[in-house]
């Protein structure tokens, strides 16, 4: 379970978190939304320790994320889906896929991970003939697998996804969505997704919470979601221009 | 008065960049023999800062060493001192012009890359990729290529010096009438180890500066194309200021009386 509590950060004088209390259970699929700028990514850099809070606790099974005495094993159980997928062009799609297991405490024999990488590309429906491209020979939508591949070549217990379907067609959006449902229900992994996105929120979603100004405005289940009152989640999930959320931010 | 909180601003400013390069450059250093290590990555830059450098050094020594000959001929000639060409070009190269250049192309050509690299990296979250994936990316990005900067220009420098004595030999035999066998003695004879010792000292320093300019303004960069195109500058700047800066304090250390 990760709970986060009254977590602040702040950037020189912009206030970006101002208080965010929020609680993923273990096995849940949560997905945040809000507008652009409002702290969606900076809470889950929060989390994997990428951006340090100013204030409040966040908590991975109920320990402390700063008091993780051994910084490898605690980031060993995260995957992440960076939003441009971060794929390191130096290094072959299943050198990529396979970064962690050729490295660090996970470390595998090379044909072994170059095995477990093929089969983790498989997964999300590429072939082994990939394997040795490098990422920038790849579509957006391949690169977008290959990144979603490298987050779970590591069989992760929990999985953060920024915004995995921007920069990708209505199809190609949709196929990821699905992989995503589908391999977070495979693995049982919790999953953070953060988007802006109401196709991908209705597709992956568990429990859906929304941010803005910093705050958690509203979270509930998916199935909530459209009844719910309150006029900033109107306003955003029917994306209307009139409303409490200023057009221009 | 506006005058003034300027100044400090700028002064604060610079005094800030300049301690966080100082830590950060001690950071480095103290990742040189702390595991985990990158022996590929390593090797790779050894190959990409030092063997692909071979050309840029060889070249500017050349003809710096040619050049060389000429002013020193043509200098020598307004108090008959023509002879002291092949002791003033070797010691000129060995100590001075070898390093030196050397280390300043290498920053053109090094720092600029490194920068450009890290900088997209940065840029595109793959520095964040790397943390995720419990790679610290000082270990993994800045220690292989500073160690391999450090490491691979004493010997670009080396090659360079005997190329650039070269070319002081082709031209003062060719263009200026020198003994080819008596050029080569002179040489040999008047160069001392302390001046090929001190010329790889600065060189080693200079690999050390250019490397590790380069990350940390590639680590640094802004967001976008123009970040990016920043830290490429900076690097190539700050790595050549501090080059000609400790050349000059180096020198004092080696050399003064």
């Amino acid at each position: 379970m990760i709970e986060m509590r009254d977590v602040h950060k702040s950037f020189g004088s912009k206030d970006v978190l101002r208080g965010i209390d929020l609680k993923v259970e273990t096995g849940e699929s949560m997905v945040i939304i809000g507008g652009s700028g409002t702290g969606k990514s900076v809470t889950l850099k929060c989390i994997l320790g990428l951006v340090h809070p100013d204030r409040g606790e966040i908590l991975l099974d109920g320990q402390d994320v700063d008091e993780a005495q051994d910084r490898d094993a605690f980031l060993a159980k995260f995957g992440m889906l960076f939003q441009g997928g971060a794929l390191f062009d130096s290094l072959s799609v299943w050198q990529n896929v396979a970064f962690r297991l050729l490295r660090g405490s996970l470390k595998k024999p090379k044909d072994e991970a170059r095995a477990i990488a093929i089969e983790k590309l498989r997964r999300v429906g590429l072939t082994a003939d990939v394997a040795d491209q490098y990422p920038a020979e790849l579509s957006g939508g391949m690169q977008k697998r290959v990144s979603l591949a490298r987050a779970i070549a590591a069989d992760p217990e929990v999985i953060f996804f920024d915004e995995p379907t921007t920069g990708l067609d209505p199809i190609m959006s949709g196929v990821i969505n699905d992989l995503i449902r589908e391999i977070v229900v495979e693995m049982g992994a919790t999953a953070m997704t953060i988007t802006h996105d109401m196709t991908s929120v209705r597709a992956i979603a568990d429990k859906v919470a929304m941010l803005h100004a910093g705050k958690i405005r509203w979270t509930g289940p998916i199935d909530d979601m459209d009844g719910c009152s309150d006029p900033y989640v109107d306003q955003f999930i029917h994306g209307k221009a009139e409303g409490p959320i200023a057009a221009v931010r | 008065m506006n005058l003034v909180a300027a100044l400090g601003r700028f002064v604060m400013t610079i005094m800030a960049v300049i301690g966080s390069i100082a830590i950060y450059a001690v950071q480095t250093i103290s990742h040189f023999a702390r595991p985990p290590f990158y022996p590929r990555e390593f090797v790779m830059q050894l190959g990409l800062i030092g063997y692909l450098s071979l050309p840029v050094v060889g070249l500017t020594a050349l003809f710096t060493g040619g050049a060389l000959a000429l002013q020193i001929y043509a200098g020598g000639a307004r108090f008959n001192a023509e002879t002291v060409v092949p002791s003033i070009v070797a010691i000129g190269i060995v100590r001075e012009l070898g390093p030196v250049l050397g280390g300043l192309m290498v920053a053109g050509r090094v720092a600029a890359s490194i920068a450009a690299e890290i900088g997209t990296m940065k840029v595109t979250e793959q520095i964040d990729a790397l943390t995720t994936l419990s790679t610290h990316p000082m270990k993994y990005l800045t220690v292989p290529r500073v160690l391999a900067a450090t490491l691979t220009l004493p010997v670009l420098v080396a090659i360079g010096d005997v190329i650039g004595i070269m070319g002081g030999f082709l031209v003062g035999v060719t263009r200026l009438d020198f003994n080819a066998a008596a050029y080569m003695t002179n040489t040999i004879n008047f160069l001392e180890a302390s001046d090929v010792i001190s010329g790889l000292v600065k060189a080693s320093v200079f690999g050390f500066i250019v490397a590790t300019m380069g990350c940390y303004h590639g680590m640094n960069s802004g967001r976008g194309a123009r970040g990016v195109g920043q830290a490429t500058t900076s690097a190539v700047v700050s790595s050549s200021i501090l080059i000609l800066a400790s050349n000059y304090l180096l020198t004092e250390v080696f050399f003064s009386a």
